[in-house]
C-alpha cells in the first residue's frame, strides 16, 4: 500500500516536471516579447531588464534556472505588476477560489448523492422524472449562462424586494459565496446525480440486498446501511477529476460575480502577457490537480476496502 | 451377409420430406440490429432530426436568409425580435436657434416643455429659467421615481434650452431637470417629463438604403418599413439570424471536426500501444498519461497564446490544434484497452488459426469490435468540445472578432443582458439545443451499440 503510494507520488512529480516543462516552452515559442512594452525604452534600460529577469542567458540556462526555482517553490516576480511575486498572487488569491471550489464540491457531491438516490427511489415516478429532467437541462447550459441567468435573478430578486437579499457579485461574506458556488457546483450535480442513480439502480438488484430484505431489515436501514453506502463509491472516484473541473470552471463564475480568485488574474494575466504569472499558475493548478487526484485515491482505498487488496 | 440385392438407385439421397429448421428471416448483422434498437428509441430519433435540423440551420439557412452577418443596420441597433420597425419620412435635420423660437411653455413647475415631438433627429426642450440659476439635465430609460435614482446627468446647464442629438432611439425616455443651488448641489425642485420619440428618416437617407427609389416619389411624412431583423440585431446592429447561422458553422464544425480528429488519433495511437504491447504499450502509455494530467483549459488558452491570431483570422484552426493536442489521450486508452482484450478473444485465435494475416485480423475483426465504443465516445465528445469553444470565445481566448461563433455572441449578449436579453438567449439557447441533442444522441448509441453498456444509463 505504501509502497503504492510512493510510486504513485513519483510518477505525480515526473507528471508536474512535464507540465512545467511544457509551460516553459510554450511560453517561449510564444511571439512577441515581454519588454516590448512601453518599459523597456532604450538599449540600457532593456538590458537591466533583461538581465533582471535572467532573459539574457541562453534558452536551457534559462531552463535549468526556472526548474531550480520551482523545486525551491518560487515562481517568479510579475511582469506587469511591478514588485509583485508570483507566490504573493497565489497565496492571495488561491484561498478565494479554494473556498468557492470546496463549497461548490460540497453542493454538488450532497446534492448528486441526494437526488440521485431519489431518482432511484422513486424510479419512472414523478421525482425521477422531474429530476432527471432538470439534470438534462443543467448538463446542457452552458456555465456562463447559467452564472448570467442567476445574477440576473439576484438583480431581480433584490429589485421585488426592495432590500439587498443577496449581494450579485464580489466577495467578503458567506452570502457572497453561495450563489457562485451553486452555479459552479451545479454541472457537476447534475453529472454526480446521473451516476448516482445508475450506480444505485445497479445496488437494488444485487445479492446483499435481497439478504437484507430477506431478514426482514426496515427499509429505512436497507438504504442507509446497505445501499447509500456501496453505491456511494462510484461518485468518489470521480470527485478527482471533478475537482478539476470545477477549478478550472471557476473562471466563468469569478468573472461574473466578480469574484477576486486565482483564476480571474490568470485570464488576466494571459490577456496581458505576463509570463512569470502564466507559467506560475499553470504549474501550481497543475500540480495541485495531480496530487488531489493521488489523495482521491487514497481516500478511496479507506472507503472500498477491496481497493487496497487489489494494489 | 450378402449385398447382391443392392442398386445403384439405392444410394441416391432421400427426398427431404420434412423442411427442418429454418430461418424466415434475413440475419441481421451488427448494424442493422443497432439501427433498428436506435429507431425504437424515440429520444434518439427525436435528437437526431434536431441535430439534422441544426445542420440545415447553419448550411442551408443562409442560402434562404441572404443577409450578410457583417452588415451593420445603424437604424436598428440591439433591436428584439418583432420591434416596429415603422419609420416616418421628415425634412433633413436643421440647425436649431432656440433664441428665435417663441414658445409658450407648459404649466408645470418649471415649465419644461418639448418645442416640437420627439424625433429620432433630436429632442428639443425648452423650461422657465430663473435667473442665474443653473441646472442638470438628466435622461433615463426607465422612470426615475421608479428606480429612485436619475444616474449620469447629460448635461450641466445655465441656460433655459438644450438640444438632445445623442444616440436617440424609437422608444420612450425620461428627462428630468434638476434646478441646483449656489454650491452646485442639486437641490428637491426637479421634474421628469416622459417623451416619446419617434423614428424618422430623411429622403436622401431613405434612397440610400433603398428604402425608397427615387426621391420624386417620396412624400414627407409618408411612413416606411424598415429592413426586417426576425431575431433582431446585436449591439452593432448586425443582423441575429444571420449571425447565428454563421456562427453556427463555427461552433459545430469545431464541435464535430475536433472530436473527429482527435479520436481517430486516438484510435491509432490506442491500437498500436495495444497491439504491440510490452515495453512499447508502457511508453506509449505513460507519456499519454502526462498529456491527460495537463490542466485542460489552462493549456487549451497556453496554445491559444503560442498559436497567436495574425490580424484577419479567425483563430479557428489554433483551436482545432490545440484540442487535438490536448484530448486523444482519452481515446486512446479506450481504444487500448478495447484491443487488448479483444487479441485474447477465441475468435481472434480461430482467425489466427485459419491463417489470417495481422492486417486481416485487425482490420477483420478488431476495429469492427471496437468500433461502436469508438462512435460512441465520439458523440459525447462533440458537446464537451462545443462547450470548450463555447467557454473560450466566452472569456474572449477563442475565436477573433468579427468572426460569429455562439460562444462569441454569448459573450457579446451577457454585457447588455439586463436591456436586451435576446443577445444572450438566442446563442445560449442554441448553445444548449445542440449539447443537448448530442447527449441524448450518445445515450441512445451507446444503448444501441454496446450490450455491456445497456440500461446503465
Amino acid at each position: 500500500m505504501l509502497k503504492y503510494f510512493a510510486k504513485r507520488i513519483f510518477l505525480g512529480l515526473v507528471t508536474i516536471w512535464f507540465i512545467a516543462s511544457a509551460t516553459f516552452f510554450g511560453m517561449h515559442a510564444v511571439p512577441g516579447d515581454p519588454l516590448a512594452g512601453d518599459k523597456a525604452m532604450t538599449a540600457q534600460i532593456r538590458a537591466n531588464l533583461e538581465a533582471k529577469y535572467g532573459l539574457d542567458q541562453p534558452l536551457g540556462t534559462q531552463y535549468l534556472i526556472y526548474l531550480g526555482n520551482i523545486a525551491q517553490g518560487d515562481f517568479g516576480i510579475s511582469f506587469t505588476q511591478e514588485n509583485r511575486r508570483v507566490n504573493d498572487i497565489i497565496r492571495e488569491h488561491f484561498p478565494i477560489s479554494a473556498t468557492l471550489g470546496i463549497l461548490a464540491i460540497v453542493f454538488a457531491g450532497l446534492g448528486g448523492v441526494l437526488w440521485g438516490a431519489l431518482t432511484a427511489l422513486y424510479r419512472n415516478r414523478w421525482p425521477d422524472v422531474v429530476i432527471m429532467f432538470l439534470v438534462i437541462l443543467g448538463i446542457s447550459v452552458p456555465s456562463f449562462v447559467v452564472a448570467a441567468i442567476s445574477q440576473w435573478s439576484l438583480v431581480g430578486l433584490n429589485l421585488a424586494t426592495g432590500t439587498a437579499v443577496l449581494p450579485i457579485g464580489g466577495w467578503g461574506t458567506v452570502w457572497h459565496m453561495l450563489v457562485p458556488a451553486l452555479v459552479l457546483g451545479l454541472s457537476t450535480m447534475a453529472y454526480l446525480t446521473r451516476l448516482m442513480r445508475s450506480s444505485m439502480l445497479e445496488v437494488v438488484s444485487t445479492d446483499y440486498i435481497r439478504t437484507a430484505k430477506a431478514k426482514g431489515l426496515p427499509a429505512t436501514q436497507i438504504f442507509s446501511r446497505h445501499q447509500l453506502r456501496n453505491a456511494i463509491l462510484p461518485v468518489v472516484t470521480v470527485l478527482g477529476p471533478a475537482i478539476a473541473g470545477i477549478t478550472t470552471g471557476g473562471f466563468v463564475v469569478e468573472i461574473v460575480f466578480a469574484i477576486p480568485g486565482l483564476g480571474r488574474y490568470f485570464v488576466q494575466a494571459i490577456q496581458q502577457l505576463d509570463y512569470t504569472v502564466i507559467m506560475g499558475t499553470t504549474v501550481f493548478y497543475g500540480a495541485f490537480l495531480v496530487f488531489m487526484v493521488i489523495l482521491v485515491d487514497l481516500v478511496y482505498g479507506f472507503i472500498d476496502p477491496r481497493v487496497r487488496v487489489e494494489k | 451377409m450378402s449385398t447382391s440385392h443392392l442398386t445403384p438407385a439405392d444410394f441416391q439421397p432421400l427426398q427431404s420430406s420434412v423442411s427442418g429448421q429454418q430461418i424466415s428471416r434475413p440475419s441481421l448483422s451488427y448494424w442493422a440490429d443497432a439501427w433498428r434498437r436506435l429507431q425504437d428509441n424515440p429520444r434518439a430519433m427525436a435528437s437526431m432530426g434536431l441535430i439534422a435540423f441544426l445542420l440545415a440551420f447553419v448550411s442551408v439557412g443562409p442560402y434562404l436568409w441572404q443577409v450578410d452577418p457583417s452588415v451593420q443596420d445603424l437604424d436598428q441597433i440591439g433591436i428584439g425580435p418583432g420591434a416596429d420597425r415603422s419609420v416616418t419620412l421628415a425634412p433633413p435635420f436643421q440647425p436649431w436657434l432656440p433664441e428665435q423660437q417663441s414658445t409658450i411653455l407648459a404649466d408645470n413647475a418649471m415649465g419644461l416643455t418639448l418645442t416640437m415631438p420627439a424625433t429620432t433627429q433630436a429632442v428639443r426642450l425648452m423650461w422657465a429659467r430663473a435667473d442665474g440659476v443653473r441646472y442638470r439635465l438628466y435622461r433615463n430609460l426607465f422612470d426615475p421615481s421608479d428606480t429612485g435614482s436619475f444616474g449620469l446627468p447629460l448635461a450641466e446647464l445655465d441656460r433655459s434650452y438644450f438640444e438632445d442629438r445623442l444616440d436617440l432611439q424609437a422608444g420612450t425616455y425620461f428627462y428630468s431637470l434638476v434646478m441646483l443651488d449656489a454650491n452646485g448641489a442639486e437641490t428637491a425642485t426637479a421634474i421628469t417629463r416622459t417623451v416619446n420619440v419617434t423614428r424618422v428618416i430623411s429622403v436622401a437617407e431613405a434612397v440610400e438604403r433603398g428604402l425608397i427609389k427615387t426621391e420624386a416619389e417620396a412624400q414627407l411624412g409618408q411612413e416606411l418599413r424598415l429592413a426586417w431583423h426576425p431575431l433582431g440585431t446585436d449591439y452593432l446592429g448586425r443582423d441575429m439570424l444571420a449571425r447565428l447561422m454563421y456562427g453556427g458553422q463555427v461552433s459545430l464544425f469545431i464541435g464535430i471536426f475536433a472530436p473527429l480528429a482527435f479520436v481517430l488519433l486516438g484510435v491509432i495511437y490506442g491500437s498500436v500501444a495495444g497491439f504491440l504491447g510490452g515495453a512499447t504499450d508502457q511508453a506509449m502509455m505513460r507519456f499519454a498519461d502526462f498529456v491527460v494530467a495537463l490542466p485542460f483549459l489552462l493549456f487549451m488558452i497556453l496554445f491559444k497564446v503560442i498559436f497567436g491570431i495574425g490580424p484577419g483570422e479567425s483563430g479557428i484552426w489554433p483551436m482545432l490544434v490545440a484540442m487535438i493536442i490536448l484530448l486523444w489521450p482519452a481515446p486512446a486508452r479506450l481504444v487500448r484497452g478495447q484491443i487488448l482484450q479483444i487479441r485474447e478473444e477465441g475468435y481472434v485465435s480461430a482467425s489466427r488459426l485459419l491463417g489470417g494475416t495481422t492486417s486481416y485480423v485487425v482490420g477483420r475483426h478488431m476495429l469492427p469490435n471496437t468500433l461502436g465504443v469508438i462512435l460512441v465516445t465520439m458523440t459525447f465528445q462533440v458537446p464537451s468540445a462545443i462547450f470548450t469553444e463555447a467557454f473560450l470565445s466566452f472569456i474572449g481566448m477563442g475565436v477573433a472578432p468579427p468572426t460569429p461563433s455562439w460562444g462569441a455572441m454569448c459573450n457579446e449578449g451577457i454585457k447588455s443582458m439586463l436591456t436586451r436579453p435576446h443577445e444572450l438567449m438566442f446563442p445560449a439557447l442554441l448553445i444548449s439545443i445542440t449539447v443537448l441533442a448530442f447527449n441524448l444522441l450518445g445515450d441512445g448509441l451507446r444503448d444501441a451499440l454496446d450490450a455491456r453498456m445497456r440500461g446503465t444509463e
